[in-house]
C-alpha cells in the first residue's frame, strides 16, 4: 500500500497534448476515480502510472519514490484491463499465478496465492479452465484475481466494467467496492461512466481535454460542481442549463422570462451573463419533490411535453424560458401529455456559472 | 432389349472418378507395382517380372541409399529450424518498423519470387572456388588466402546448399510469423509487462505461445518442400561430387533416369514418401496441440 502523487504530469504525442500538466495526491488506501469523456486523457494518465506510456513532463511518485524511469515491473502495481487481457494459453490458475512465477516464487506459494485469490472472487471451480471457456463476468473476476495475487502498492483499473452487460456491471461494481473495503489498497479507477465513479470512489477526479476540472468527494462534485462541465457531466439525467442575464436583482432569460436572483448570488452585478443550472431533482410538480423546505421556492404553471415513467419516479420534459427542461417527479402518478401542473423550483439549489469562463459563481 | 443404365449419381460421379483414376490412382498403383519388379526402362518386358520385396531388401542393405536418407533428414531438420529462427527474427524486426512496413514486407518476399533453379545457379556462382563472391570476399578481407572448395568438399557443399535453401525460403516463415504478430492482441503483452515480465519473458511466455501455430503451419508446408528438395541441389552440385551431397530425390532421379532402373527407384521413392508423411504428421500434431493451447477466440 502506498500513496501516489502526480506533479505537473504531462503527456504529448508528437504535436498532440493529451495530458496538460495535472497535479494530484492520492492518499494511501484511497479509491480515486478518473472520469471524463473519451479523449480527456484519463486512460493515458493511468497508463503513465502503469509505465505503459512514457511520461513527457512532470513526475509520478509511488510511495514517495519517483517512478518516471522505472519499467512497469519495478513499480509494484497491478492493472485490470478493459479487455481483461488474460493469457489465452494459460489456465485460470496459471493466469493468476503468472506474476508470482515471474517473480520466482515457489510452486507451493504460487498455488496458495492463486487459490486465495480464487476464494476471494469465488472462482475456485474455474481454476483449471482456460479463458476461452469462461463467460465475460468470469473473465473479469480472473483479471481481478490476477491483480490481487501480488499484493501491489496500487491497483489500476482501466474501464474494467464496460464490456459487461448492465446487470453484471452492477454486480461487479459492488464486488469491486467490497474488494477495496477488504484489501484497503490504493486504487485508481478510470471510467467514462459517472455512476461508477460516484458509487465507487472516495474522491472523483473529473478530467476534460487533458486537464483536471475538479477533484472532490462524490458529494462535492454533485452538490458543488466547480464548473459548468462538471455540473453537466455528473448526475443523471443531467442538470438543466439555460443562459440568462442578471439585471435589477433578477435573472432574465433570453425569451424574457424572469426569475428572482437567489440570495446566494445577490452580489452579482447587473449585465452579468450567466448559465442558470438546476438539477431535475430541484424542479418538480408540487407534492412530488424532495421538499427540503428552504422556503426559497418559486411556483410556476408549466405544461408537460412528454413524460418518461421509470416506476419509482417519472421524468417530465417541460418547456420553460426558451429551453427544454427535465423535471423529476417522485411518488409519480400518470401525467398526460399537455397537462398543466404547478411546478416548484428550489431557488436555494440553483447553480450559476459564468457564461464566459464556465466557472461556478459561488453557492459554496 | 433394354440397355443397361447406371443410376444417375454414379453417372454424375463417373467423369471425376475416371479422371482421378487416370492421373493419380493408376500411376500410383503402377509405380507401386513396379517397385516390386526389376523394371528397367531399357527392357520394358521386365515390368511384368514380379520379384516380391527384393528391391526393398536390397535398399535396406544399400549404404549409399541410407547415407542419402540421413543427409535428407539432416538437411530437413537444419533447414527448417534455421529458417524458423531467421524468419522469426525477421518478422520481429519488420513488425517493429514504424515506417515503411509495407515496403519491407514486399522486399521480404523477393526470394520467394525466384525459381529455385535460378537460386541454384546464383549460389553456384557465389560459392564457386575460383570466381565466386564468397571466396573473393573472404580473400579481400584477409580471412583466408585459400580458394575454399565450397562445392567440392562434402561438408562445405552441404553448408552451401543449406545456405541457398535458407535464403530462398526463410521468407515463408517470416511471412507466416509476421501475420501472427499482426493478428496478436496488444493487451496481453501490456498485462505481461505489468505482471513483471522482462522483454525476453514477455516473448517467451506470451508472444511465442501465440505465434507457435503460425510457425507450425509454415513448418508443415516447408517440410514437404525440403523433403523433395531437388532443383537447387541438382543445379549446385547434382548430388556430387561422387555422391557427397546426394539426397533422396537426386539419388532417385539418377537411379530412375540415368541408370534407367525404374523398379528400385520407385522403391526408394516410396520410402521417401513415408519420410515426408512422417514429418508432416509430426508437424500437424504439434500444430493441433498449439492451436488447442491458444484458444480460437484470441
Amino acid at each position: 500500500m502506498a500513496n501516489l502523487t502526480f506533479d505537473a504530469l504531462e503527456k504529448s504525442y508528437g504535436g498532440y497534448h493529451a495530458v496538460k500538466g495535472i497535479d494530484l495526491d492520492v492518499r494511501d488506501g484511497e479509491f480515486v476515480a478518473l472520469v471524463g469523456p473519451s479523449g480527456c486523457g484519463k486512460s493515458t494518465t493511468l497508463r503513465m502510472i502503469a509505465g505503459l506510456e512514457e511520461i513527457s513532463g512532470g513526475e509520478i511518485r509511488i510511495a514517495d519514490k519517483r517512478v518516471n524511469d522505472l519499467p512497469p515491473r519495478d513499480r509494484n502495481i497491478s492493472m485490470v484491463f478493459q479487455s481483461y487481457a488474460l493469457y489465452p494459453h494459460m489456465t485460470v490458475r496459471e493466469n493468476m499465478g503468472f506474476t508470482l512465477k515471474i517473480a520466482g516464487c515457489s510452486k507451493a506459494e504460487i498455488d496458495e496465492a492463486a487459490l486465495n485469490a480464487a476464494r476471494v472472487l469465488e472462482i475456485e471451480p474455474l481454476l483449471d479452465r482456460r479463458p476461452a471457456q469462461l463467460s465475460g463476468g468470469q473473465r473479469q473476476r480472473v483479471a481481478m484475481g490476477r491483480a490481487i495475487v501480488r499484493d501491489p502498492d496500487v491497483f489500476l483499473f482501466d474501464e474494467p466494467l464496460s464490456n459487461l452487460d448492465a446487470k453484471l456491471r452492477g454486480q461487479m461494481r459492488t464486488e469491486i467496492k467490497r474488494l477495496h473495503a477488504r484489501l484497503g489498497t490504493t486504487i485508481v479507477y478510470v471510467t467514462h461512466d459517472q455512476v461508477e465513479a460516484m458509487t465507487l470512489a472516495d474522491r472523483i477526479v473529473i478530467m476534460k481535454e487533458g486537464r483536471i476540472e475538479q477533484v472532490g468527494t462524490p458529494d462535492q462534485v454533485f452538490n458543488h460542481p466547480a464548473t459548468q462541465f462538471v455540473a453537466g457531466f455528473i448526475g443523471s439525467p443531467p442538470m438543466n442549463m439555460v443562459p440568462a442575464k442578471v439585471a435589477g436583482g433578477a435573472l432574465w432569460f433570453e425569451d424574457g422570462t424572469e426569475l428572482p436572483l437567489p440570495a446566494a448570488f445577490e452580489e452579482l452585478s447587473d449585465g452579468h451573463e450567466v448559465i442558470f443550472g438546476l438539477r431535475p431533482d430541484d424542479i418538480y410538480p408540487e407534492g412530488h419533490g424532495l421538499d427540503a423546505g428552504t422556503g426559497d421556492i418559486v411556483n410556476l404553471q408549466l405544461t408537460v411535453d412528454l413524460s418518461e415513467p421509470l416506476g419509482n419516479e417519472t421524468l417530465l420534459f417541460i418547456r420553460f424560458a426558451g429551453a427544454e427542461w427535465t423535471a423529476r417527479m417522485l411518488n409519480p402518478r400518470n401525467v398526460a401529455r399537455g397537462e398543466r401542473l404547478n411546478f416548484r423550483i428550489d431557488m436555494a439549489r440553483v447553480h450559476l456559472f459564468d457564461a464566459a469562463t464556465g466557472c461556478s459563481l459561488g453557492r459554496q | 432389349m433394354k440397355a443397361m443404365r447406371l443410376p444417375p449419381h454414379v453417372m454424375l460421379l463417373l467423369p471425376a472418378v475416371i479422371l482421378l483414376a487416370a492421373v493419380i490412382l493408376f500411376p500410383l498403383l503402377l509405380s507401386l507395382w513396379s517397385s516390386f519388379t526389376p523394371f528397367r526402362l531399357t527392357r520394358p518386358d521386365s515390368v511384368w517380372q514380379f520379384v516380391g520385396l527384393r528391391n526393398y531388401t536390397r535398399l535396406a542393405g544399400d549404404a549409399d541409399f541410407w547415407v542419402a536418407f540421413g543427409r535428407t533428414v539432416l538437411l530437413l531438420t537444419l533447414a527448417l529450424n534455421l529458417e524458423m529462427l531467421f524468419g522469426l527474427g525477421l518478422a520481429l524486426l519488420v513488425e517493429r518498423a514504424s515506417r515503411g512496413q509495407r515496403v519491407l514486407r514486399t522486399i521480404l518476399m523477393f526470394p520467394m519470387m525466384f525459381s529455385p533453379v535460378l537460386v541454384g545457379f546464383q549460389f553456384k556462382f557465389m560459392f564457386n572456388d575460383n570466381v565466386g563472391l564468397v571466396n573473393n570476399a573472404l580473400q579481400s578481407l584477409g580471412l583466408t588466402d585459400q580458394a575454399i572448395p565450397w562445392l567440392i568438399d562434402g561438408k562445405l557443399a552441404f553448408i552451401a546448399i543449406l545456405t541457398a535453401e535458407i535464403w530462398s525460403s526463410t521468407a515463408v516463415f517470416a511471412i507466416f510469423i509476421l501475420a501472427g504478430l499482426m493478428a496478436m492482441p496488444r493487451d496481453p503483452l501490456e498485462a505481461a509487462r505489468v505482471d513483471g515480465c522482462t522483454p525476453w519473458q514477455t516473448f517467451r511466455y506470451v508472444t511465442w505461445p501465440f505465434l507457435m501455430p503460425f510457425a507450425f503451419i509454415a513448418m508443415t508446408i516447408r517440410s514437404l518442400d525440403v523433403a523433395r528438395a531437388y532443383d537447387i541441389i541438382t543445379i549446385m552440385t547434382d548430388g556430387g561430387p561422387a555422391g557427397r551431397t546426394e539426397v533422396l530425390w537426386t539419388l532417385i532421379a539418377r537411379t530412375a533416369y540415368s541408370d534407367a532402373r525404374m523398379g528400385i527407384a520407385n522403391a526408394m521413392a516410396y520410402v521417401a514418401i513415408l519420410l515426408s508423411i512422417a514429418f508432416t504428421a509430426i508437424f500437424f500434431r504439434q500444430l493441433a496441440k498449439a492451436r488447442a493451447q491458444v484458444a480460437a477466440d484470441w
